[in-house]
């Protein structure tokens, strides 16, 4: 018997264990390891933030789901890996710290034959003055980054509608609280989703909405931008995202670089060098990611981690991580089997792996500070992967070193992305994205990177009746009822 | 002076489209939205499958 041990329990760890379990079999044992209790639909969390939907619509207990699937489960969080042994053993194995309740601050060494790393991010809070400390939340801000985040901003929400009934105008800060931050769409979702709530309540008028943001330009969404077809148009998605902003009277600052948190007020520094701050009474500001901070150890103790990780804690994978410029990025720099070229028992899928580069165009002001998105690699993306490694390693498993590795690569993968603009049966509305394939390839596609034929965008009550059905459909799936393989990722 | 109207005269949205009555209207109009349901589900099964 051979075992797996998948670290992270999110959309990538999840699927990559789930289907590895039903592939296997009772011949070999998958282990999880995660520090969580709860599997959270986190594109649901803004919805939870504007109280439209309720922690426990978005989360469920991961214990009777693994023990269903045959998966050992340990409610812990990994330390660091040996991936040669150490003076002890020859075998591979993985140091947790249990934060189940009642075993939290225990540690075990877990021994593997193969490995995938799917920690997700660290949300690095601490990375900007006042916005947190670590991985934990400061007070002057809220997020919707975890469902408990979420219940925090719709509490706060809801205590700035009331000012606003009581006759104060409030200021709304939303966007992204580092010049390094991905995942704008959530905060894009979220700043929607409050001003149609803030409609619904009657006190739009008492709002000033603004959006803060690291990107360059409007719509750049950490993949350079878009082109897509509108109407007949192919439109850059700066026009597209512009638009929907000016319709819903929502100002904005981009190419900032969130520097400073303080009560009420933000500091930040611009792409062209200038300072400068904004005052709010109610700010979400999604943090930047990092890797979650695993150690890696030789056989005789040294300190590894830099063989096996990049500088920001993600796994090196089978990508090209030679520095660049960005004249002479190609989309072969982009990993296939997400494989670590050292040791090649361990895998990383989903937010976990080291992109060789970021997608847009790398920016930097006079002072230096780098300003630019860096790349998504959630939600389709994420699953994707995480299925093509749960593949790789059951072939490794059952047929030996030689297998066939599968591949996944984000230059050939493309993503369907539904941001709410607002909850409502028939007065809600999303924007409905396709993007293909996820990083452009100029080779591929001169011109704009893309196939134009399957990058489409429009906004409207269908788009939200698709996110809605993909909340339901996708927990039905994580839960394994049956059926769940027929649903793709 | 129409709502899209009140919008551009703000400076930072004047050089941008904001759709009108009738192109906010047809978003949450339950008939047209059936059909763009049925047409945006083709279109990402089709992109769905192409990135498997």
């Amino acid at each position: 018997m051979a075992r797996l041990v998948v670290l992270g329990g999110g959309v990538a760890g999840h699927t990559t264990a789930t289907f590895a379990a039903k592939w296997l079999g009772s011949e070999h044992e998958v282990v999880v390891v995660t520090p969580n209790a709860k599997w959270n639909w986190i594109p649901s969390n803004i919805w939870v933030g504007v109280g439209r939907m309720s922690k426990e619509e978005v989360t469920f207990d991961l214990a009777p789901v693994y023990a269903k699937a045959g998966i050992t489960y340990k409610q812990a969080k990994a330390v660091s890996l040996n991936p040669e042994g150490s003076d002890a053993t020859d075998k591979a194995f993985v140091s947790i710290e249990f934060t189940e309740a009642g075993k939290e601050g225990q540690t075990e060494n877990i021994e593997y034959d193969y490995i995938v790393n799917a920690t997700g991010p660290k949300l690095n809070f601490g990375a900007t003055p006042g916005l947190g400390e670590g991985s934990n939340l400061g007070e002057h801000t809220v997020s919707v980054c975890t469902a408990d985040h979420a219940v925090h901003a719709s509490e706060k929400l809801n205590e700035a509608i009331e000012k606003m009934k009581g006759g104060t105008r409030q200021k709304f800060l939303i966007g992204t609280g580092h010049g390094m931050c991905t995942c704008q769409g959530a905060a894009f979702e979220y700043m929607f989703n409050i001003e149609h709530e803030l409609n619904k309540a009657g006190v739009r008028d008492m709002a000033d909405m603004k959006w803060i943001s690291n990107e360059s330009f409007m719509g750049d969404f950490g993949m350079g931008g878009l082109h897509m077809k509108v109407g007949g148009y192919v439109v850059n998605s700066k026009v597209f995202t512009e638009s929907l902003f000016a319709e819903r009277n929502v100002h904005w600052i981009i190419g900032a670089h969130t520097n400073k948190v303080e009560a009420g007020k933000v500091g930040y520094e611009l792409l062209d060098g200038t300072m400068g701050e904004e005052e709010f009474d109610f700010a979400m500001l999604i943090p930047p990611f990092a890797g979650v901070g695993l150690k890696a150890f030789g056989k005789d103790g040294s300190d590894i981690t830099a063989t096996v990780f990049a500088p920001n804690g993600f796994m090196k994978v089978d990508g090209d991580y030679t520095p660049k410029a960005y004249s002479e990025w190609k989309a072969a720099d982009w990993p296939k089997t997400y494989q670590n070229p050292t040791y090649k028992n361990m895998f990383a899928a989903g937010i976990a792996f080291a992109p060789p580069h970021i997608i847009s165009r790398p920016m930097s002001s006079p002072n230096g500070t780098p300003i630019n998105p860096t790349p998504p690699r959630t939600g389709m993306p994420s699953g994707i992967i995480g299925k093509a490694v749960a593949h790789s390693v059951t072939e490794l498993m059952l047929k030996g070193e030689n297998a066939h590795l599968h591949e996944a690569p984000m230059t050939k993968m493309g993503a369907a992305c539904v941001a709410s603009a607002g909850k409502g049966l028939f007065d809600g509305t999303a924007a409905a994205m396709t993007v293909f394939p996820v990083v452009p390839d100029y080779e591929t596609y001169p011109g704009t990177g893309r196939d134009t034929d399957y990058t489409f965008g429009e906004i409207g009550l269908a788009g939200h009746w698709i996110k809605h059905i993909l909340h339901y459909l996708f927990i039905y799936k994580a839960k394994l009822n049956p059926g769940w393989t027929l649903i793709p990722e | 002076m129409k709502q899209e109207e009140l919008n551009f005269e703000k400076e930072q949205f004047t050089q941008t489209m904001i759709p009108g009555k009738f192109a906010k209207s047809m978003r949450t109009c339950v008939l047209w939205q059936f059909i763009r349901f049925a047409v945006l589900n083709v279109k990402m099964i089709i992109v769905v499958q192409k990135s498997h």
